[in-house]
């Protein structure tokens, strides 16, 4: 017997916590645009953040099992639009990520492949549980996730093409890979990087992947960007210099401090103390996140959940990593944090889809 | 269809869990690493980055005439330096700085390697004076060339046509052979430093201190705000002793003719005016001087950079005659000589050769008949010992210690100086040619305006100076007397009698019958003494002007008003000009000048004159008023005058500007006056040469004997200009 779903097991802390990262969002924002020809973004973030709440909660009303209905449906959408946009796309800075929409808005498809691609992949591992994977099944997942990194990567957009990945690896990993196949895995996979490197990936794009390692070779370039990011949060020091102070950020040296580099803005102008209470905030987030997986009714939901939570502490690990110069520039946005309506949306459709979740855990 | 009993086992879950923590433990490290341990690092990184160090150039301090008449000015230009704190390799935009800049590449690898050494943050001077056009340039490509930075500096802005260059000097960048030197310790390549006359001597104060300004910038260089700004400290305005009346008659006298003028002020060193010819245009020097125009300049035999009135050292020839004079007289021998001049005499077995045969001649009628032969007996009598000892004691063979660099300190022959210097005994000979002021005897303007201007003071010898004392503190007074040494202020006790000997004498020879009776000035008392010194040792020509103009000797004149106690002295050197009485016509004019001014403050004490603008006469030649020849009515304080260009002022000079036509009697030319005569003989033509190098032994010998002569006579000052009339 089914129970009606009600809005009194919403998330609500959940939400709480994702709207005061939304807020820091949006006041860093106005911060490192003020000196820009970028100043009032912060404003246009504060729709986007209204329009996400709205498509969130409209998604947390349609039952999870609907989506996963549809998803052969939704996965053609998926691979037409990528297909459109390598066609018809919007070109900018020479690449073609972009369908304008009418009303002027702008759109990336490949942000809508994320949720897809985690429904697509939940419902595959969930309807294989409870058997060993075979090498036929790792092979369908890696085609399903496979063709629209391929596509995305072609845009070219290596940033969002990687991180469909980890929403596969949480699937192999969840839905019971025997280690020793990782592990051929893993030693194909690296065998297969060597062409990819050479063939696949443009030039700039193998620059920015090892640039990070060694800054200074490329003062100007993407090193630069990552020097510039290194001393902007080294400036911020322990406390920081506070709101629409900090030298880096106000001074143009930062590059884009309003989206992939948002966190540098954060960190030079609120410090370690801030850098550190951000993180805190999604540590609670994906925490939150995996308990609802745990809590989910079924196997399906509970693979919904942690897709989400694959891809965001892909996309938390890589930015901030990125940041501090750990990781190699590859313009993946913070969740949350960067200003970006196909990123915000995205994040809280995927909230919309947790909530569900959710909401059905005392279904049955 | 699903299965919802299914469950995945809670551990890879927890497997996630330890996972993301872990995530999140080697981001919190890295944060910690960098804003933790490595903050100030990267502080200081930030501030490197965005804080740009822009020189503030101190303006240099202007210079006056001693009535406060303006002679050097400042004018702002823009110039382009170059800024390497970036830190990017500018190397590649090269050729398209260069072809901004109206430059070629390899000048702007040349100044960049110039200042390899340098601290970052010290900008390059790439190009000074900057065109509009280059500015131009610069504004627009500032995002791709944001290492270019306009700076706006006050630059030198210098009498036209050389007027009074040699005494200013000129400006220029401090060269690598300077920066060597101890005294320019604190100078960065790339400082504008004086590099002669006053503006050398006298840099330290007239340079001011350049103050910076801490500018923000963007990443792109742009100027965002203002943080920290030391602000110049303007270099001191200084009052020189020049007198721009004197100055200008001087200038005028001498025309093109090459030598120099000095006129000073006897009661005190003061000098009124100091000309050399050829001169140059120091407005050249203002914005780097091209290659071409300096090879020209340090390659002209006539030497227009040298400053001939403190750096010529020539043979004083016949104005020596007051110095043995005295010699004759205080050693108590030419009371009592009495010549009988028969156009020469024999001594050591050579023939002298004086130009008339002056019959008798006496100490009172030696000096105005130039008699030589007076002076060839009087000097053997003394012997070159007693002759060296009192030249060295009246100041000459050393320097004077003029406020001014590169004076020279010419020579005094003695037997000892040609032991030291030749190793050769000295030949009884060489003393009679001595006597006449020829020889390896070498002066310079300078020298012989102190010296004779002393005489005529009755034994009171003045420092010369450009710069009043009083404008400078007690210490850097100090330090410019350690800097230019010299025989300064002495007294050698001259006896009244004899003083008045000597000075009859020499105002004898502006009246008919003296050397120099061409340029009488009717109503003025005006003594002096004429000059013709050989350049070469021939008896050939003795008489008449040499054909060859290299040749013909060097005139001089020593003119002074009145004859005892003078106001003033000049001293005129026409190299090659021919006779001594020629100088005499442009000494005349200039102590003309001067009494006249004399005279009209005199009857004007209520009402001072006015100063003469200098300011007025610097114009842009493209200006209507310009060409119309119109007197210029412009103020060079002005600057902000659209007409004006850098290096292009002209001071108008036309004949006319001194207000005065020539007096009447400077037509009555005489050509009739005995000049000295042009015999010298058997003197060692090696001496002449190696003159210079023994000239700083002489010195310090000199001042041996100008130390032993503290207390004299001493002359009051003349209250009255009525003084200087007859």
């Amino acid at each position: 017997m089914r129970r009606t779903i009600s809005f009194r097991d919403f998330d609500w802390l959940l939400l709480a916590v994702v709207l005061l990262l939304c807020i820091i969002s949006i006041l860093e924002i106005y911060s490192a645009t003020l000196h820009t020809k970028f100043v009032g973004f912060h404003t246009k973030q504060v729709f986007w953040v209204l329009g996400g709440l709205g498509a969130m909660f409209i998604l947390s009303c349609i039952n999870y099992h609907r989506l996963l209905g549809w998803i052969h449906w939704l996965y053609l959408f998926c691979l037409v639009s990528l297909a459109g946009v390598l066609v018809a796309g919007q070109r900018v800075m020479g690449a073609r990520r972009w369908i304008r929409l009418p009303g002027g808005i702008h759109f990336q498809p490949s942000e809508w492949v994320k949720l897809i691609l985690i429904i697509a992949v939940a419902r595959y591992f969930a309807n294989l549980a409870r058997r060993e994977l075979s090498w036929g099944d790792v092979a369908k997942a890696g085609l399903m996730v496979g063709i629209p990194m391929l596509l995305v990567l072609k845009q070219p957009d290596l940033g969002t093409s990687l991180t469909y990945f980890p929403v596969l690896l949480m699937g192999l990993f969840l839905g019971g890979l025997h280690w020793k196949k990782a592990l051929i895995l893993t030693v194909g996979a690296l065998v297969l990087v060597v062409p990819v490197w050479y063939k696949v990936l443009k030039p700039y794009q193998k620059q920015r992947l090892t640039s990070f390692l060694n800054p200074d070779t490329d003062p100007r370039g993407s090193g630069y960007q990552v020097k510039q990011s290194l001393i902007a949060v080294g400036d911020g020091g322990l406390f920081g210099r506070g709101a629409t102070k900090g030298t880096q950020t106000q001074g143009d040296f930062l590059p884009i401090p309003y989206t992939d580099f948002i966190f540098a803005a954060f960190s030079e102008e609120h410090g370690f103390v801030g850098a550190v209470f951000v993180l805190l905030l999604y540590f609670f987030v994906l925490m939150r996140l995996i308990q609802n997986a745990q809590t989910a009714a079924d196997l399906s939901g509970t693979f919904l959940v942690m897709g989400v939570v694959a891809v965001i502490s892909f996309q938390i690990a890589v930015n901030v990593g990125m940041v501090i110069g750990l990781m190699p520039v590859t313009g993946i946005p913070l969740p949350l944090m960067s200003y970006g309506g196909s990123s915000i949306l995205f994040t809280f459709l995927a909230l919309g889809i947790v909530m569900n979740v959710r909401m059905n855990r005392f279904v049955n | 269809m699903m299965n919802r009993e299914e469950k995945l086992p809670a551990y890879k879950l927890s497997i996630v869990q330890y996972g993301i923590v872990a995530i999140l433990l080697v981001l919190l490290s890295g944060l910690w690493r960098l804003q933790v341990v490595g903050a100030q690092n990267y502080r200081a990184l930030a501030q490197e980055n965005r804080i740009r160090k822009v020189p503030i150039m101190a303006p240099r301090g202007k210079l006056f005439d001693r009535e406060g008449r303006l002679l050097v000015d400042n004018y702002p230009s823009i110039s382009c330096f170059l800024i390497r704190e970036q830190g990017r390799n500018i190397e590649a935009d090269f050729p398209m700085i260069a072809r901004g800049l109206d430059m070629t590449v390899d000048q702007l690898k040349s100044a960049v390697a110039h200042y390899r050494t340098s601290p970052k943050y010290q900008p390059i001077p790439l190009k000074q004076d900057i065109t509009p056009d280059e500015q131009e340039f610069i504004a627009a490509h500032r995002d791709e060339l944001p290492e270019l930075e306009m700076i706006s500096e006050q630059r030198r802005l210098y009498p036209r046509n050389g007027f009074a260059a040699h005494l200013i000097g000129y400006v220029g960048e401090v060269s690598d052979e300077m920066l060597n030197e101890p005294q320019y310790a604190y100078y960065e390549p790339g400082d504008v430093v004086g590099r002669s006359g006053v503006e050398q001597s006298y840099d330290q104060l007239l340079r001011g201190q350049d103050g910076s300004q801490d500018i923000i910038v963007d990443s792109r260089g742009r100027d965002v705000g203002t943080l920290g700004r030391e602000p110049a400290i303007p270099g001191k305005d200084l009052k020189l002793t020049i007198d721009l009346d004197i100055q200008r008659a001087a200038e005028e006298a001498l025309g093109d003719r090459n030598g120099a003028i000095v006129a000073l002020d006897p009661h005190t060193g003061e000098v009124l005016a100091l000309v050399s010819r050829p001169t140059f245009d120091p407005n050249d020097f203002a914005v780097r001087i091209s290659r071409g125009d300096w090879d020209k300049l340090i390659t002209d035999p006539n030497h227009p950079l040298m400053d001939k009135a403190i750096q010529a050292q020539l043979a004083p020839g016949s104005t020596f005659k007051i110095i043995m004079s005295v010699a004759g007289l205080q050693e108590g021998i030419a009371q009592n000589l009495h010549v009988d001049c028969q156009g020469g005499a024999t001594f050591y077995g050579h023939f002298f050769a004086c130009d008339q045969r002056h019959g008798l001649v006496t100490i009172h009628n030696a000096i105005p008949l130039s008699c030589d032969t007076y002076f060839y007996t009087l000097a053997q009598r003394l012997g070159i010992e007693k002759i060296a000892e009192w030249a060295h004691r009246l100041g000459l063979g050393q320097k004077t210690g003029i406020d001014l660099p590169g004076e020279v300190s010419g020579t005094v022959p003695s037997e000892q100086w040609k032991m030291r210097n030749f190793h050769q005994k000295w030949f009884a000979g060489e003393t009679i040619s001595v006597g006449i002021g020829q020889g390896a005897l070498q002066v310079s303007p300078i020298q012989l305006a102190r010296t004779i201007g002393g005489i005529a003071s009755g034994g009171v010898f003045k420092r010369p100076h450009v710069v009043f004392p009083n404008e400078l503190s007690t210490q850097y007074r100090e330090a410019i007397l350690d800097s230019y040494p010299g025989a300064g202020d002495v007294k050698v006790p001259i006896d009244p009698a004899n003083w008045e000997i000597i000075t009859e004498g020499m105002a004898a020879v502006t009246e008919p019958g003296g050397t120099a009776w061409g340029s009488h000035l009717e109503g003025i008392d005006f003594a002096g003494k004429t000059g013709t010194a050989q350049v070469i040792s021939k008896n050939a020509g003795q008489n008449k002007i040499a054909a060859n103009v290299a040749d013909r000797p060097n005139a001089w004149f020593v003119g002074i008003a009145p004859r005892r106690n003078p106001d003033i002295i000049v001293v005129v050197l026409w190299q090659h000009g021919g006779w001594g009485s020629g100088s005499a016509r442009m000494a005349a004019k200039v102590i003309e000048t001067y009494v006249e001014k004399q005279r009209r403050l005199h009857h004007n004490v209520a009402q001072p004159p006015q100063p003469v603008e200098v300011g007025a006469v610097w114009s842009n030649p493209a200006h209507p008023d310009a060409l119309g020849g119109r007197p210029l009515v412009r103020h060079a304080a002005n600057q902000t005058d659209a007409s004006m260009r850098a290096g292009h002022f002209f001071l108008h000079l036309p004949a006319g500007s001194a207000a005065r036509p020539a007096p009447a009697l400077f037509a009555r030319r005489s050509l009739s006056q005995a000049a000295s005569p042009a015999v010298y003989h058997a003197v060692n033509q090696d001496a002449n040469r190696a003159a210079n190098t023994a000239a700083n032994g002489a010195a310090s010998h000199a001042q041996n004997h100008a130390q032993n002569h503290a207390a004299g006579p001493v002359p009051a000052r003349p209250a009255e200009v009525a003084r200087l009339e007859r």
